[in-house]
């Protein structure tokens, strides 16, 4: 068991940088994801951890071990490939067996921790086949088992699902999470899926054009982006952004959005005076727009019209394409409301959990 | 409908390939006619008039003209020569393609400009070295000759197949804790088999083909000479023998013609290779 390190870790593809003084702290035992959108460099982070990138700069620890310049073999580490990178000449048991022969197991103890991963991976009756005669879930499965079977100090995975259909990806995350108790080794996981990222992540690690941008527990993300890309990255739909002014009403602020007005709360007000008369960027989750004859108790809630474009029935919810003036918004409202498309509608929106961020350095503004 | 579309197709191709045919079916069935016939009239005349065929052609040149010793000759030059080339481009061109090797892609733009060096160019300089360090008309001068010059194209088809391996295959055998050894022989060799069978098949005909390198090196005496070398001397020899020329020139064709028909496949996808896979 050990954590992991990155510390100023760059790296260098000739001209380009593909991961800029990345700093990085994995603890033992933990699950973290990396997620950002393609490009972003999240995969270079983890095949350098992996040694199968050079470090252009900076250093990787993984434990107490400096781990630059060692060869992959030598870094108790394994790994899941996106395409699986199963041997397509040998069988599933040979295909798991791979690594602990070249480490000369001992053939009774091969034999059992063959087995024994494939049972919990459930691939125990598959044990003969060669890869090809495998659906892609059990391929999945097999490439899983291989990773386990050697007990390795960290345990990576590089978009694991993205190659599986949807409902056996909903079902593979659970599985995964589960194997993460039961093993309690380290997992760093990437993908560009914010939604696994949610599922699965101990902590998250949002990143961008070879950047972190955001450290901590999906809850956290969620709840307190600390700038807009993070903000729009996480959460699905995601959250609706536009630009808005504050001005002054009577007692308090009023948000003056193109084609829409609403009040706001007292207690927010501090954080939006610094916006007086000057442009913001405002944004607001969808499930924080409601139908006025729905609306939950216990939030402070403020109204303003708008028109409905388009309404979309999921059945536990409705999705509101909404047009404020110029700004569309996307509603996430309940199920039984009785609006429809190019109605005018009065909408409510939770001003307790709006998001302020600053338009030029797009960082979020916290009242500390 | 789509039979009726194809149907001038396959005419025509049947006809190309019949066409093709038809020189080496002449050949075969000349072969088998008695001398007096072949003389007077033309093999396709001989599925008419009265059946007269034989095999003593056969016997007299596989015996009496050393075809026999020849073939066994041409199966010692062309065997090892096949086996050299495939393990040590299998060696070079993975090491082109997965290993870092300070330099790496240089060299392997220096060993395909070599493919375009002409083979007659070599001949002079490397007959005095042989002859020098008394190589010449021995089999090792052959084999080390036609090793060099099938080298270039045979590292320069397998470095591409083998570059078109999946990456992720490799990379997942070197976290496991393979060398470059064991990824070598357990995950790149399995995998190639194929290409390897390809390379094999096209090394070995055109060693057994050649004629030119095994005359310059290994010169005419019977006790080396390959069949190809055998067959010129038979049309110098027996130029009006037509008999002999044709029966000697067919079992040269013998070995070429099964490997074809049982190695098929391979051939096509040699064929392919490189120009799909990328």
């Amino acid at each position: 068991m050990a954590g992991v390190h990155f510390e100023h870790v760059t790296k260098r593809f000739g001209d380009f940088t593909a991961l800029k003084e990345f700093d990085l702290e994995i603890h033992d035992r933990e699950f973290l994801v990396l997620v950002g959108p393609s490009g972003c460099g999240k995969s270079t982070a983890l095949r350098m951890l992996a040694g199968l990138e050079d470090i252009t700069e900076g250093s990787i620890y993984i434990g107490d071990r400096r781990v630059n310049g060692i060869p992959a073999k030598d870094r108790d580490i394994a790994m899941v490939f996106q395409s699986y990178a199963l041997y397509p000449h040998m069988t599933v048991f040979d295909n798991i067996a791979f690594g602990l022969r070249l480490r000369k197991t001992p053939k009774d103890e091969l034999t059992k921790k063959v087995k024994d991963a494939a049972d919990t991976l459930g691939v125990d009756t598959l044990l003969d086949r060669k890869p090809g005669q495998l659906s892609g879930g059990q391929r999945q499965r097999v490439a899983v088992a291989r990773a386990i079977v050697r007990e390795p100090q960290v345990f990576l995975l590089d978009e694991p699902l993205s190659n599986l259909d949807a409902k056996l990806r909903v079902h593979t995350r659970a599985e995964i999470s589960k194997l993460h108790q039961r093993l309690g080794t380290t997992f760093v996981y990437v993908t560009h899926d914010q939604t696994e990222a949610m599922t699965m992540a101990d902590r998250i690690a949002v990143m961008n054009e070879g950047i972190i941008q955001q450290v901590g527990s999906p809850q956290e993300l969620y709840d307190e982006p600390v700038n807009v890309f993070v903000a729009g990255f996480i959460g699905s739909p995601a959250m609706n952004f536009f630009s808005a002014k504050a001005v002054e009403n009577g007692e308090g602020l009023r948000l003056d959005g193109d084609g829409f007005a609403v009040d706001v709360p007292q207690d927010r007000a501090e954080e939006m005076r610094a916006f007086l008369d000057r442009e913001m960027i405002f944004g607001v989750r969808p499930e924080n727009i409601h139908d006025k004859d729905f609306v939950p108790s216990g939030i402070t809630a403020a109204p303003t019209t708008v028109t409905v474009d388009v309404t979309e029935p999921m059945g536990n919810e409705v999705f509101l394409h909404l047009l404020a003036g110029k700004t569309k918004l996307l509603a996430r409202v309940d199920p039984r409301t009785t609006v429809s498309a190019d109605d005018e509608v009065e909408v409510v929106i939770d001003m307790e959990r709006m998001h302020i961020f600053d338009p030029e350095s797009r960082e979020a503004v916290r009242t500390a | 409908m789509r039979h009726v579309s194809r149907g001038p197709l396959h005419v025509a191709i049947i006809v190309i390939c019949l066409l093709w045919m038809l020189p080496s079916v002449g050949l075969f069935v000349s072969s088998l006619r008695p001398r007096d016939v072949i003389a007077t009239t033309g093999w396709w005349t001989s599925f008419t008039t009265p059946f007269e065929f034989t095999l003593t052609n056969y016997e007299q040149v596989v015996s009496a003209q050393g075809m026999g010793q020849s073939f066994i000759n041409s199966l010692i030059i062309s065997v090892p020569v096949t086996v050299f080339v495939v393990i040590v481009a299998a060696f070079a061109a993975y090491a082109f393609s997965w290993m870092d090797l300070p330099g790496g892609d240089t060299i392997f733009l220096i060993v395909v400009g070599l493919i375009v060096v002409p083979i007659q160019l070599t001949l002079i300089p490397v007959l005095q070295m042989f002859a020098s360090s008394g190589l010449t008309g021995t089999f090792p001068a052959v084999w080390l000759a036609h090793t060099a010059y099938g080298l270039p194209f045979a590292v320069f088809l397998l470095r591409n197949f083998f570059i078109a391996l999946p990456k992720d295959l490799l990379e997942s055998a070197f976290l496991e804790g393979a060398s470059h050894r064991r990824v070598f022989f357990r995950i790149v060799m399995p995998l190639s088999v194929p290409s390897l069978a390809a390379l094999g098949i096209f090394q070995f005909l055109w060693v057994w083909n050649d004629l030119l390198v095994a005359l310059v090196y290994l010169g005419g005496s019977r006790s080396v000479a390959p069949m190809t070398v055998t067959v010129s001397n038979l049309v110098s020899s027996f130029g009006s023998e037509w008999h002999l020329l044709t029966a000697a020139a067919f079992v040269s064709m013998l070995l070429p013609l099964a490997i074809f028909f049982a190695l098929q496949r391979y051939f096509v996808e040699g064929i392919l290779a490189g120009a799909v896979k990328g």
